[in-house]
């Protein structure tokens, strides 16, 4: 049965290194898959295929006129030990309509039969915020239905989490789209873990597992690769197997409770992350 | 409340019955029996100018219409883009019967239809580099046009194309203006948005851009008139018949030269209010032009203007204009004479746009006829309150219709004529009512000035009077 899954975050947070490394580790144990990268940025699936960028749907749609020129062939590419991979692609920034560009691609894979029935996990890799109803595509009626979001314990990263978790619960009581947990990929703050499995508390889930930070993974990056084909004996491999496993085993989906502004606040005022100023006054 | 008008009152509630009680609610407010006092207030006044409600079928159009239909479409030397997916420019291909003389590729491109043709990739990667080559392709392949204008469809606005600064890129290459006009369809809530929006455009991108070599005292701008069949060259006569120089039509025949130099008349007069009153404020405001509203159907109403116009000129204007009246006068009677015994007391209800539903009433009474009920598309509350003193007490006013109430109220009405628009045409030959278009004279036309009031009554008496009517059954 394949599960597909969205990945969102904040900019910057890491999600495509987190997604492609998490994949390779789902391959490494034999799981068929495929990355789908819903960013126009179109860096989601480097590391997998050890190049550049990747011709993305809508960049060859524009060169050959119209979206029916093209051959999934072209677009949708193996890499590291058979991982498929596509990219949406889009405009550059300040132009045109990137979420149109999310829906075209996905419905072009979809209807030229990318979605095989031997694969096991089919993963999105979605533009950091939900901005418009693009990038709520892969959640939307008959695609992923989990969702986890990667966070760091730095503030902005954690609303960018709640705000996103206020996405998925319009899509939870439309469209049946649960999240699956928060993915802690750390920034080496002050009581890291605790504020986050805090914050997944207040959401209703669970931090599904606290990614440590180690330059391993910055130096596999800069050879194309995820931190498991360039050093699979590296301690950091075994932090995204174990994430891969969570992923895998996981049982808790839950539709979010996300929060208020003043009580993200408060969470962070409890861990001293914020001062008590703005309390005093 | 007189018994008239507590007996429309008791009609309009009949037929509100119909409705749940919160479309009732908000519908009851757009339908009114008629006070021409005016004294009644804003309490008895019709709402106008709201968003229809969904399910009433409106028969509005939206801002694009509103711009590239009515003031945009009729320049004849501009190719006016239809900015976005095919479909808008398609359907709205040369429908308003705007006559323009010249020929159609060379020098007359308002019978054309020209549009980007959005595609998906369009949409993703924006549509601003197809803008600037297509306005290459049309300088190339129509170098007689004298500007473009980018009519913006709603995919423009929803990915925020900046349409703007292509515009003013373009107008430096190409060395002729290039006018965005930000008409999206979404925006406002009918297609009177559109006219405002088009002439704010006009305002920025041409007015005043050119002057004219020589000036006089008896310039004048004829505004609001798009030559429907002809009404603008029929108007044009009378004024120039009067010893007026009309120096820019406003758009019907138009050329965007006209638009130019506008500023430079003394006078600004204006036949439809409600889709160029903004252009005259703000030439009033800018350069003092005073203007007025005149009204050129039907000889009664056409006499009154015509003096009301001359009173703002010297003496020689005022003799010329007695003159011309009393020139038209027997010719008038003689149309008159011919077709009042046959249409007297007959009544008429009207369902128009800009300002037909209170400018037409005064020709149907030449004709010895009556309109007990009118209404706007998309008036706003000026425009009912120039229609309350032009009809009876107790007359039924009413405002964005639905299908149902008009066929509802015609039933009670049992009016001899209907006019309105070409989607309620066959509705009411059905039902064995006669019915003349009056938004596109039915292919007819002029029915502006003294040209035009032989062919209406002609016409009128051809609806009313067709022995077609007596071979069906009315269902009345």
């Amino acid at each position: 049965m394949m599960r597909q899954i969205a990945i969102y975050g904040k900019g910057g947070i890491g999600k495509s290194t987190t997604t492609q490394n998490t994949v390779a580790a789902l391959a490494e144990a034999g799981r068929k898959c495929m990355i789908v990268g819903c960013d126009p940025k179109a860096d989601a699936t480097r590391l997998i295929l050890n190049r550049k960028a990747q011709a993305t749907v809508m960049d060859l749609a524009r060169q050959r006129g119209s979206v029916e020129e093209l051959e999934i062939g072209e677009i949708l590419l193996e890499g590291f030990l058979g991982v498929k991979c596509a990219e949406s692609g889009g405009p550059e920034p300040g132009v045109g309509c990137a979420g149109r560009g999310v829906i075209t691609a996905i419905n072009f894979l979809e209807e030229n039969g990318a979605y095989t029935p031997d694969l096991d996990y089919v993963f999105y890799d979605v533009l950091g915020d939900v901005v418009c109803g693009g990038f709520a595509m892969p959640i939307r009626e008959g695609k992923a239905k989990e969702i986890y979001i990667v966070t760091s314990g730095e503030m902005m990263a954690m609303y960018a989490a709640n705000n996103i978790a206020r996405g998925v619960l319009k899509y939870a009581n439309s469209g049946g789209v649960r999240l699956g947990g928060l993915i802690c990929n750390s920034r080496k703050t002050d009581k890291e873990a605790e504020l986050v499995s805090a914050l997944a508390a207040k959401l209703n889930t669970h931090m599904i597992h606290f990614i440590p930070r180690d330059n391993q993974v910055q130096r596999a990056e800069l050879r194309r690769q995820t931190v498991i084909e360039y050093s699979p004996e590296h301690a950091q491999c075994d932090e995204y197997r174990a994430l891969a496993k969570k992923i895998a085993e996981n049982k808790n989906f839950v539709i979010p409770t996300p929060l208020e502004m003043e009580e993200l606040e408060t969470l962070l005022m409890e861990f001293g992350i914020m001062d008590g100023e703005g309390a005093a006054a | 409340m007189s018994t008239l008008t507590q007996q429309t009152q008791k009609m309009i509630d009949e037929v509100m019955e119909a409705y749940p009680e919160k479309t009732r609610k908000l519908r009851e407010k757009h339908v009114r029996p008629n006070d021409p006092t005016g004294e009644c207030g804003s309490a008895c006044a019709v709402k106008s100018n709201v968003k229809s409600r969904p399910g009433i079928m409106t028969i509005r159009g939206c801002a694009y219409a509103g711009s590239k239909g009515v003031v945009w479409g009729p320049v004849k030397d501009v190719v006016h883009l239809s900015h976005g997916p095919v479909g808008c420019g398609q359907y709205s291909w040369w429908s308003r019967r705007n006559y323009s003389n010249g020929i159609t590729g060379v020098d007359n491109f308002s019978a054309m239809h020209i549009t980007s043709d959005f595609q998906e990739r369009d949409i993703v990667f924006g549509g601003d580099k197809r803008l600037a080559k297509i306005c290459r392709e049309i300088k190339e392949m129509f170098p007689l046009a004298k500007g473009i204008s980018i009519q913006s469809e709603c995919p423009v606005g929803l990915i925020g194309d900046d349409i703007e600064s292509v515009a003013k890129k373009m107008t430096e290459e190409l060395g002729i203006p290039v006018i965005p006009v930000r008409c999206e369809g979404f925006r406002g809530v009918s297609q009177s948005l559109g006219h405002h929006i088009a002439n704010d455009s006009i305002r920025d991108h041409v007015l005043g851009k050119n002057t004219l070599e020589k000036v006089t005292d008896y310039d004048v701008n004829l505004i609001g008139d798009y030559n429907i069949g002809g009404d603008a060259w029929a108007s044009r006569r009378i004024l120039e018949e009067m010893g007026l120089r009309v120096i820019a039509q406003w758009s019907g025949d138009a050329t965007i030269n006209e638009f130019a130099i506008a500023p430079q008349a003394k006078l600004n007069l204006i036949h439809c209010y409600r889709s160029m009153n903004y252009i005259c404020r703000f030439m009033e405001e800018q350069y003092g032009i005073p203007w007025i509203e005149y009204n050129l159907f039907g000889p009664t109403k056409i006499y009154q203007s015509m003096r009301k116009i001359a009173a703002f000129f010297d003496d020689s204007i005022k003799e010329r204009t007695e003159a011309v009246i009393a020139k038209y006068t027997p010719a008038m009677d003689a149309v008159i004479d011919a077709y009042r015994p046959a249409l007297k007391d007959k009544t008429v209800m009207l369902y128009v746009g800009g300002l037909r539903p209170r400018h037409i009433i005064g020709a149907y009474e030449d004709l010895g006829m009556e309109v007990i009920a009118t209404g706007y598309e998309f008036g706003h509350n000026d425009d009912y309150k120039r229609t309350y003193p032009e009809m009876k007490e107790g007359a039924l006013i009413y405002d964005d219709i639905t299908p149902y109430e008009f066929e509802a109220f015609a039933k009670r009405l049992k009016p001899d004529l209907v006019g309105s628009g070409i989607k309620e045409k066959y509705a009411y030959h059905k039902m064995g009512v006669p019915f003349r278009q009056m938004h596109s004279w039915d292919y007819s036309g002029p029915y502006h000035g003294f040209d035009g009031f032989p062919v209406f009554a002609r016409d009128m008496d051809m609806a009313v009077n067709s022995p077609t009517w007596k071979l069906i059954r009315r269902k009345r």
